[in-house]
């Protein structure tokens, strides 16, 4: 079964985000009245799995593997069947 | 073992830069180098074969993902028994900018217990973000565990240049004051930004260019045998390389960077 997994990567609480705050200037500057900005990383992911529990499995994996540092990432994901 | 029969590996994948200056720096100290690429290492050499590996600096992979972290993993997948063994056997692992990124992305740094599964730090975007490429002072505050400064005396300020968008050295903030103190207590700290007189810079850019935690420049594992430090020592190996040699009356031949890769070689020398 083919399976699609948006994934979110962003900033755990607490830690600065010097992108975020680059694009909530950028954004005052063009008159927005804006109050902060998170930047977050979105992957989209298909992938082969034999089960729905087998696809959330390998997700975490990814996640925890390589899409995340534990050290200042936090990871979210959804999980869909593809066609 | 002697100077001429010592064997570093310099590994190169796409993105990777100053491996020529890296190798040339062995090269002048009378060590053979070898600049390969990571999937020549895995199916034409060993890495045992090597006495030291070193990760050089650059944008591998195009720092997707996080810097460092694809090929922290490709290297792991491939190559994780041998990495294993170069570290419990002592033989030195250097990681220079996107190297550094490298060993902590790869566990290999601080490796408080030993190789860690997932990383235990991080170098994070800039503050101020963007990258940064200046020449940074530097204090040498290991006491003795680390074997890439063995020729340079603690409290000793360096001068090596810096150039990298993500070097923000950090901890997560839950383990910020125990890792720290993990730090000091294995002796794991190498370098600290600071200015020309040698006082830290407590954050303040530009002295410390990154806005890394604790001015933190370079740490050594617990054993001393892997150090990974965000300055170029490469680009610091000769004194043309100098910003302000043309204004010297006496261009120093040598750069405070060519330290690092002679406490390499002599520590080579007597232990192989």
């Amino acid at each position: 079964m083919m399976y699609r997994a948006r994934i979110e990567v962003s900033l755990k609480p607490g830690h600065s985000d010097p992108e975020g705050e680059m694009t909530a200037q950028s954004l005052k500057e063009l008159k927005y009245s804006v109050k902060k900005v998170g930047v977050s990383k979105v992957y989209e992911v298909f992938f082969e799995a034999d089960s729905r529990e087998k696809a959330e499995e390998a997700v975490e994996e990814m996640c925890r593997r390589l899409l995340a540092n534990p050290t200042k990432d936090n990871y979210s994901y959804e999980i869909e069947e593809a066609r | 073992m002697k100077v001429e029969e010592i064997r570093v590996c310099v590994i190169r994948v796409g993105g990777t830069n100053c491996d020529a200056e890296t190798k040339r720096a062995f090269d002048e100290l009378g060590v053979k180098a070898d600049i390969n690429h990571l999937n020549e290492i895995v199916k034409k050499a060993s890495l045992l074969d090597y006495n030291a590996l070193v990760f050089p600096g650059g944008f591998s992979y195009g720092d997707y993902v996080r810097a460092g972290a694809i090929l922290a993993k490709g290297t792991l997948t491939k190559l994780r028994h041998d990495l294993k063994m170069f570290v419990e056997e002592g033989r030195p692992i250097l990681g220079i900018c996107n190297g550094f990124q490298v060993l902590v992305e790869a566990g290999l740094l601080p490796a408080f217990e030993g190789i860690s599964e997932y990383p235990e730090a991080t170098l994070a975007t800039n503050i101020p973000i963007g990258y940064n490429c200046r020449w940074t002072y530097l204090k040498h505050e290991n006491s003795g565990r680390c074997l890439f400064t063995q020729k340079i005396p603690k409290g000793n300020v360096l001068r090596i240049p810096v150039a990298h968008a993500e070097g923000r050295f950090l901890f997560s903030k839950e383990n910020e004051d125990r890792y720290l103190r993990k730090l000091y207590d294995n002796d794991q700290l190498v370098f600290r930004y600071c200015n020309k007189e040698g006082e830290y810079a407590e954050g303040e850019f530009p002295v410390n260019p990154n806005g890394a935690f604790h001015d933190i420049a370079g740490i050594c594992d617990p054993t001393g045998t892997v150090f990974g430090l965000m300055p170029h020592p490469e680009r610091a190996f000769y004194g043309w390389q100098l910003p302000d040699w043309t204004k010297t009356e006496n261009m120093p031949t040598y750069g405070d960077g060519k330290l690092v890769f002679e406490s390499m070689v002599e520590y080579l020398k007597s232990r192989f």
